[in-house]
């Protein structure tokens, strides 16, 4: 077709990746296994930001809701009325989709910075509820789902969440189911209508589209990924607490997508990776680390303002997606 | 004439904003297969006026039939689907992707619909290309396009939603001598498929293409006929034509 990425250079990338990161469960030692588990899980809460920012244009500062919903939707029932992992899970994701269309019908009224200020409301609102609830959550101490409910029981079959080879492993699925989905929804018409209105909301009404229900379908699929990261988190670490749902968390992803480059799939992946291991490094120089991580952040907004992959994409291969 | 349905008709259309009446209670009937020309200075509304029409403005009062419906409670895109298409006044391509990707945008949203799934993308696309000429820089970033093609890849992405009325806004603006004489015989050709209403202000063109021309000021229709009638009416030379 013209005009298009050549599709097998892409599939063929993608899968390279899947495979090098399958690899590299049995070649990392122990410590960088575990922050790589961390990294797949919260590379996908990335993924589902920047369906929303990067592919649709709208800047969000609320996504720690969407999160907080899968990590409370799957926690809770885990904690307090003993639901097994997997339908745990669904209602982790399933908080967050529904979550997503409410908040998503109320906050497409509006554009720009109104819409930067009204989910960032909506997410402190969120926050604060789970500090008022604290009968259920504890709050800002959070809780601490216990080893022996954290197993997917199959049948005979019995794993261990907290088994640090499986536990990567379901990060790993987890990131690429989301990464597929993702590369899927880029490359079809629904993806590059996305990224026109995006581009030119007005001409897209004008070629007949409903820009209000795409985009709605745009927060919804973005606040389904992020809380199917949230969901799979509280899982698979067994913690479940406030902090999650705080700005902190909001501003995060938006961060690591900006690193990584937005708008591009495999952009999330290593502007979070990037995140963690500067954060890691340098905290183990001096105390003040974050100036470190401030500078290095600064730099790399100076000189590549399209973020990692996007600066490679835009120097040296137009056709990632 | 007067016995056919016309495609088009609105009654008592009216937009205010603030205290100026910038379209006042028009009446005005559009048959099927014409090509009208709207002229008048500028600020007498023939913008706001087609924007009522295709949904990009709400009316204040009055009423929009296309097709002997009422469509003045549709949304903007929803009037698109009944088949009204409008190319804007600055041109509004999307500059990053490519012209081919530009008019796919307009064939994806016509399959999505269903209501024609003869033709597959890449033979719309290539359709209306071919149309305005632009077949071969169907892989050209828009963005990066002489203006004139611009306009024409404008007019191929109104074109490729195969609309039943094409609202032209503008569409010579700032082309060379050539360009409009290959732009004449454009819309002429189109003029057999669809019905198109155009503002122009190059006499030339509308004296050219138009069947009939609707002549605004202030907001009102001031006078209707043919190229012939306009030319010879007082009231326009006063008004626009002989100033």
């Amino acid at each position: 077709m013209t005009g298009r990425a050549p599709s097998g250079r892409v599939f063929a990338l993608h899968a390279a990746v899947i495979l090098g990161l399958l690899i590299l469960n049995f070649v990392l030692p122990e410590y960088h296994r575990g922050v790589f588990s961390r990294v797949l899980v919260l590379a996908a809460f990335a993924m589902g930001y920047n369906i929303l920012f990067g592919y649709t244009g709208l800047l969000s500062l609320g996504h720690a809701m969407f999160f907080a919903a899968g990590l409370y939707g799957a926690g809770l029932p885990v904690y307090h009325l003993d639901w097994s992992v997997a339908p745990a899970f669904i209602a982790g994701i399933a908080s967050g989709a529904v979550l997503a269309l409410a908040i998503g019908f109320l906050a497409l009224r509006t554009t720009g910075v109104a819409f930067m200020i009204v989910t960032l409301m909506f997410a402190q609102v969120f926050y604060l509820i789970t500090l008022y609830f604290t009968t259920y959550t504890r709050g800002e101490e959070g809780l601490v789902i216990r080893q022996d409910l954290r197993h997917l029981r199959m049948g005979d079959l019995d794993l261990a969440l907290t088994d640090p080879s499986l536990r990567y492993l379901i990060a790993l699925v987890l990131f690429s189911a989301v990464l597929i989905v993702t590369l899927f929804i880029v490359r079809s018409p629904f993806g590059r209508s996305l990224v026109a209105i995006r581009e030119n909301e007005e001409r897209m009404r004008m070629l007949g589209y409903n820009v209000f229900a795409n985009k709605l379908a745009a927060v919804v699929l973005s606040g389904a990924f992020c809380a199917a990261s949230g969901a799979a988190y509280a899982l698979l670490f067994g913690y479940v607490g406030s902090g999650f749902a705080s700005i902190q968390y909001s501003i995060l992803p938006l961060l690591w997508v900006l690193l990584g480059g937005a708008a591009t799939t495999l952009g999330p992946l290593i502007g979070t990776l990037f995140m963690f291991y500067i954060v890691d490094f340098t905290s183990g120089f001096m105390p003040a680390y974050l100036l470190v991580v401030g500078a290095a952040l600064i730099l790399l907004i100076l000189f590549f303002p399209k973020g990692i992959l996007g600066s490679i994409r835009e120097r040296w291969a137009p056709w990632l997606p | 004439m007067a016995a056919v349905t016309p495609l088009l008709s609105t009654r008592g259309l009216s937009r205010s904003f603030g205290g100026l009446k910038a379209v006042d209670h028009v009446d005005f009937d559009l048959p099927a297969g014409e090509i009208r020309a709207i002229i008048g200075p500028n600020g007498a509304g023939k913008t706001t006026f087609v924007s009522l029409i295709c949904g990009r403005v709400l009316p204040s009062s009055g009423t929009v039939t296309f097709d002997g419906k009422d469509i003045s409670g549709l949304q903007a895109h929803q009037r698109v689907r009944a088949g009204i298409a409008y190319t804007f006044q600055i041109t509004s391509v999307f500059a990053n992707l490519t012209a081919f990707d530009n008019v796919a945008l307009s064939v994806q949203r016509r399959l999505l619909d269903g209501k024609d799934k003869s033709g597959a993308l890449h033979d719309g696309v290539m359709d209306a290309l071919q149309k305005v000429g632009l077949t071969g820089h169907a892989n050209a970033v828009a963005g990066k396009l002489a203006y004139g093609h611009q306009r024409l890849l404008e007019v191929a992405m109104g074109l490729a939603l195969k609309p039943r009325l094409l609202i032209l806004d503008e569409p010579t603006q700032g082309l060379s001598d050539g360009e409009i004489a290959n732009f004449i015989a454009l819309v002429r050709d189109l003029s057999k498929e669809t019905t198109i209403l155009l503002i122009e202000h190059n006499m030339h063109v509308v004296m050219e293409l138009a069947g009939r021309i609707t002549v605004m000021e202030q907001g009102r229709i001031l006078a209707e006929g043919t190229p012939e009638a306009i030319r010879a009416d007082a009231d326009v030379q006063r008004a626009y034509l002989g100033a």
